[in-house]
Parts: C-alpha cells; structure tokens; sequence
C-alpha cells in the first residue's frame, strides 16, 4: 500500500511529503512581505470587469485585499471617469495601494516606457509587469517580458511580472533582479484554474520570492489549490468582478485563499492508494 | 499639427504641454495623470514649460479599471 506519486502533494524546497512546508508563524502574525512591504492579506485584487466603481469597492472591502491593480489608458476613454468620481479617488477612499500593470503592452519598450507612466500617474515604482505575445491565449511573451523586467529592475522599479508556468523562466527573472513573480494557472479571464499544478509547485520550489499565482482563477477552489501548492498570494479579477455576485464572491476569494494558506502551513496526508482506518482496530467487539 | 491620444490638432504658436492639457480639462494638479511627448515621460514639474514641436505625438493618460 504505497504511497501514490502525487506531484501536487510534493512540499516546498527539499522536503516531501509529510514533512510541514513552512515555518509554522504564530496565529494571526502570517504576513506576506513583497520587496519590504507587508501585507496581511494573500488576496490580490484586479480592478477590471466591475460593472460600477460601487460595486468594486464593496468587492475589494469583502476580499480584504490591500494591493489592488490598475491599468493605464488615454485620458477620455469611456470608464476613465464615472458617476461614482474617479477610479483613483474611489481607490484611495478604500484604502488600497496600488499596483500599475502593462496589460495591452505587446512590447518591451511599450511595457518599460508604460511603468514609467504609470510611476509618474501613481508614485509607485511598483509594477504588474505585463508583456502579451499572442492575442487569442494572452499568454506572455517570454523573451519580451525578461528584456523589460532587466530594464526596469535597472531603472529601480520593484517588478511583479504576469508569466508563464515556466520554473526557468521564473527563475530567469528572479535572477534579473524581480522581487516576485506571478505565475498563470491558465489564460486571462478562462477561470480554468490551475491548469499544471506540478509547473506552480516546481516554480515554488525554484525561485525565493514571493509567488502569487495570477491569471486563470474561476472560483474559490481554484484559489484554495493554488495556496495549497505553495503560492504566497493569489491575484483575482475577472473571477470576482464578472461573477453574479461580485461581492459574495470576493468573500468566498478571502476565505479560500486563507484555507489554502492554512491547509499548506498544516502539511497535508500523503495520498494512499488504499484506505488507511482512523479508528484502531484494538478493542472491536465480536458479535458472532 | 501634434496629435494627442490619436486626434490631430493644431498647435498655436509658442503652445506648451501645459496648454494642451488644459484643452483636455487637466491641470498641473491633476491626479492619476500621466504624460508622454514623443514616447518620453514628460515629469508634471515641466508641463508649464515644455514647448512642443510642430509634430509633437502626445499621449495623455490616466487610471482605468484594469488587471
């Protein structure tokens, strides 16, 4: 009765199954820290898809996130003002840091000169590094994508890149200098979920940064299993803000991602392929 | 003519960044707002001053929903 391979059970760097991942923190202190800032949320929030300003800042009070994305556009757009005020009052009303992204940038030097827009807009040299290399999956342009964040890195941004499940590239960009990476579980907006769990547990085990898993969440289970498989964080949008009830789902977002994080810390059982009784055999009556 | 966001205008004589934002109803005190001349960031302090060329290509931009 042995036990199953089971790559999605395998935990953090060097251990295996059974073996606690993490250093177990004291109740209520399990803060995520990115680039010296700590976050008592794991809840990352996209801003796109809310059908009002309203409704996504009740979103992001029930998600309790406090990092939330925004994008950059022309001045004029449809959606760059509305009844509510503006995006970036109702943002600061909520309480929320921000954190710029590079989605539509298809190009380096599009994606480097939009971080520099966007610390100019926001004063943050933070970014969601975004770089988009093919237009029916989304899925990022890797060579693309390390060129920019080596950029940015150099020009003193902390760089939080959109990529692919791909431990090697990961690693490509911890090593140019990113303070964490985030990973898909499967394209934009699909709610697949994580399409390649063993890719998300190797990219944990390969790079020591934070990762947030980010793309591809469709309910909260999606968000459960990808803390359960080591993510530090995971980054919602479509998922609570196209949902019928964006604000209940944001609810059940927060309360997923803290049983992922729970369940990680906890060490879960090795899968068995045959039944294991939790009740002892010593003791069992005999009626005959 | 410059264009700005994609509509081509007519530049005045000695017309700064400044001014063009102001057409846009933006002032130097605008929030979330960003600009580039030409693919450069155009930092806020130098709105007043920046004079733009006779084909200057401006992109004025500023928070959406997005990510």
């Amino acid at each position: 009765m042995g036990v199953v391979p089971e790559p999605t059970g395998i935990a953090a760097t060097g251990q295996r199954n059974g073996a606690p991942p993490d250093a177990a923190p004291s109740a209520g202190e399990d803060a995520l820290t990115i680039a010296g800032r700590t976050l008592r949320s794991r809840l990352l929030l996209g801003t796109g898809g809310f059908p009002s300003l309203e409704l996504m800042a009740a979103a992001i009070a029930a998600s309790g996130s406090e990092l939330v994305t925004v994008a950059l556009r022309r001045v004029g757009v449809d959606g760059s003002r509305s009844p509510q005020g503006s995006l970036i009052d109702v943002l600061a009303d909520a309480g929320v840091e921000l954190l710029p992204n590079t989605a539509g940038c298809r190009t380096a030097r599009d994606a480097v000169l939009t971080a520099k827009l966007a610390r100019e807009a926001f004063a943050t040299d933070w970014i969601k590094l975004e770089v988009i290399g093919d237009e029916d999956t989304l899925l990022p342009d890797a060579p693309e994508l390390l060129r920019a964040a080596e950029e940015l890195v150099d020009e003193g941004f902390v760089v939080l890149p959109y990529t692919t499940d791909d431990p090697v590239l990961a690693r490509r960009l911890v090593d140019v200098g990113c303070q964490a990476v985030m990973p898909l579980g499967s394209p934009i907006g699909s709610g697949m979920g994580v399409r390649n769990p063993y890719n998300i547990s190797l990219i944990r085990e390969a790079v020591d940064v934070p990762v947030v898993l980010d793309a591809g969440v469709g309910t909260a289970s999606d968000a459960t299993i990808a803390m359960e498989l080591g993510c530090d964080a995971v980054m919602a949008a479509s998922a609570i803000s196209r949902a019928q009830d964006p604000v209940r789902m944001a609810r059940a977002m927060r309360a997923a991602v803290e049983a992922g994080r729970e369940a990680r810390l906890a060490g879960r059982i090795p899968k068995r392929r045959y039944a294991t009784a939790s009740t002892p055999e010593a003791g069992t009556p005999d009626f005959d | 003519m410059i264009v700005v966001n994609g509509e081509s205008a007519e530049l005045e004589p000695g017309e700064t960044l400044a001014s063009v934002l102001a057409g846009l109803g933006l002032t130097a005190q605008a929030r979330g707002v960003a600009v580039a001349v030409d693919g450069e960031v155009v930092p806020r302090a130098r709105w007043e001053t920046f004079a733009l060329a006779e084909d200057a290509h401006v992109e004025v931009l500023t928070a959406m929903q997005g990510g």
